[in-house]
């Protein structure tokens, strides 16, 4: 039996229940509920971190959100609401927040202070500090929150076929119930999603990794300044904002649970 | 109701399965990353690139590995072994992150005075680097857990999912019993496992609680 035959053959990938169409379902499911995950997430993290009010919801959702079976939740939706691709996607979104509404909320949370004060001392409105300062400063943790949250939704995504909707698990799920024949059928299922899940992780990690690059460059401009000024050298304070960062992303560590 | 007072076994015996195929995977990966993740530390700056290349495995969802280890190992589709080598690979790549961490939080002074001291490599290993990376590392574990007993639920989608199982039967029965039971006890599994490490770690190693973790 060749396991790439079903990948080989040109037939299957043509038409309604092609590969090609299985593919795009799986990216549109992705793309929606990522988009509207974050336009939920955002907000919510946004006025969470500029106000300070509610973390400890922000610490709850995050810990739940890692242990909860993404499967369980999906198919207890769909149970609930029928089969389809809505149910899916209100599932996928669900899993998709709590990675970015941590990464949003700690991010703002912890843009530079000294900047913020500035930016008030400057006569900024609440809305210029937030759109001018806070989120820039936040964005490369929230594009790694949504590099969390893409990882979570394109494997999730994949679990939707047992839901009776599209996707590339269509090929997983339909191919085992074929028994050892579908193998090949669930192997090319999951060859295809593993490089989409790869790829998208690499792009966002890329520009994750430039973003963080450009912040400290700018950061390491602004210590050789304060030593030009002919102040002490501020190792102390550099290691503690050093610190900081770090642990900044340690609260968006890599969580999946599918 | 009746579904509940009748399963009772098949629970036990799914809960008993579920726990065996998400701390198995954390055991071996434990040794294997403690190894590993050793000698990259050892390796300096290069252990950052080695760390960001194998974080790629970690982007493949879990069950395109399911779905791969039989051809990997030459083992059956239903065999557990295959849900436990892939859990393993992921831990493993997520405790090394950890290790690597821990060892570079312990402070340099701490290793220069164990030196100073006479203590050999080994022996600056086992009392005074280990020790002091135990907190770090103990705080990945519980990630790792934790992770690791959500996942098995989607080995269900190949037939071998443990609780994950009762996702299935709920949703092919159309009975949200089965599924609501099935999410709660693998999140109170999640949680006495992350409980149960946290107690260890505040017991064992009272100095970790100055470690921001």
């Amino acid at each position: 039996m060749n396991l790439f035959s079903y990948l080989a053959d040109t037939q299957n990938w043509a038409g309604a229940d092609g590969i090609t169409a299985r593919i795009g379902q799986h990216l549109a499911y992705t793309g929606l509920s990522l988009l509207l995950a974050a336009v939920i997430a955002i907000a919510l993290g946004v006025a969470i971190g500029h106000f300070r009010v509610g973390q400890f919801l922000v610490v709850g959702v995050s810990n739940a959100g890692r242990a909860i079976p993404t499967l369980g939740l999906l198919v207890l939706v769909v149970t609930l609401m029928g089969s389809g691709v809505t149910p899916v996607l209100f599932a996928l979104t669900v899993l998709a927040i709590p990675p970015i509404l941590n990464a949003t909320a700690t991010g703002i949370a912890e843009a530079d202070p000294g900047a913020v004060q500035a930016s008030r001392a400057m006569g900024m409105t609440s809305w210029q500090v937030i759109t001018q300062v806070e989120l820039p400063l936040a964005f490369p943790l929230i594009v790694s929150g949504l590099r969390n949250a893409s990882l979570q939704v394109v494997s999730t995504a994949t679990v939707a076929a047992l839901a009776a909707a599209g996707g590339l698990g269509r090929l997983v799920v339909d191919g085992q119930r074929l028994g050892e024949d579908g193998y090949p059928q669930m192997f090319a299922g999951a060859v295809l999603v593993a490089v989409i899940a790869v790829t998208i992780d690499i792009l966002l990690g890329l520009l994750a990794f430039g973003l963080r690059r450009r912040r400290s460059r700018t950061n390491r401009a602004e210590t050789a300044r304060t030593i030009d000024d002919g102040r002490a050298p501020t190792t102390e304070i550099s290691r503690a904002r050093r610190a900081e960062s770090h642990s900044a992303e340690d609260h968006s560590a890599e969580s999946r649970s599918t | 109701m009746n579904w509940l007072s009748r399963s009772w076994p098949l629970i036990g015996e799914l809960t008993a399965q579920h726990a065996l195929l998400s701390f198995a995977p954390v055991l071996l990966a434990m040794v294997i990353s403690l190894i590993l993740g050793y000698l990259l530390h050892r390796t300096g700056r290069f252990a950052n690139i080695l760390l960001a290349a194998t974080g790629v495995v970690y982007a493949i969802p879990s069950i395109a590995l399911f779905v791969t280890m039989p051809l990997i190992l030459g083992t059956r589709i239903l065999d557990p072994i295959n849900i436990i080598v892939a859990l393993t690979v992921y831990s493993t790549v997520l405790l090394n992150r950890s290790v690597v961490d821990g060892f570079r939080s312990v402070p340099e002074e701490a290793r220069q005075a164990a030196t100073a001291m006479g203590f050999g490599t080994l022996r600056r290993l086992f009392a005074v680097e280990l020790p002091l990376a135990l907190p770090v590392m103990l705080s990945g574990l519980r990630v790792v857990v934790v992770t690791n007993i959500a996942m098995v639920t989607v080995g269900a989608v190949i037939g071998m999912g443990a609780l994950g199982q009762l996702f299935d039967l709920g949703f092919n029965s159309g009975y949200v019993v089965p599924i609501v039971v099935g999410i709660a006890l693998v999140m109170i599994m999640a949680l006495l496992a992350d409980g149960l490490i946290l107690l260890i770690k505040n017991l064992l190693l009272p100095w970790s609680r100055r470690v921001r973790a």
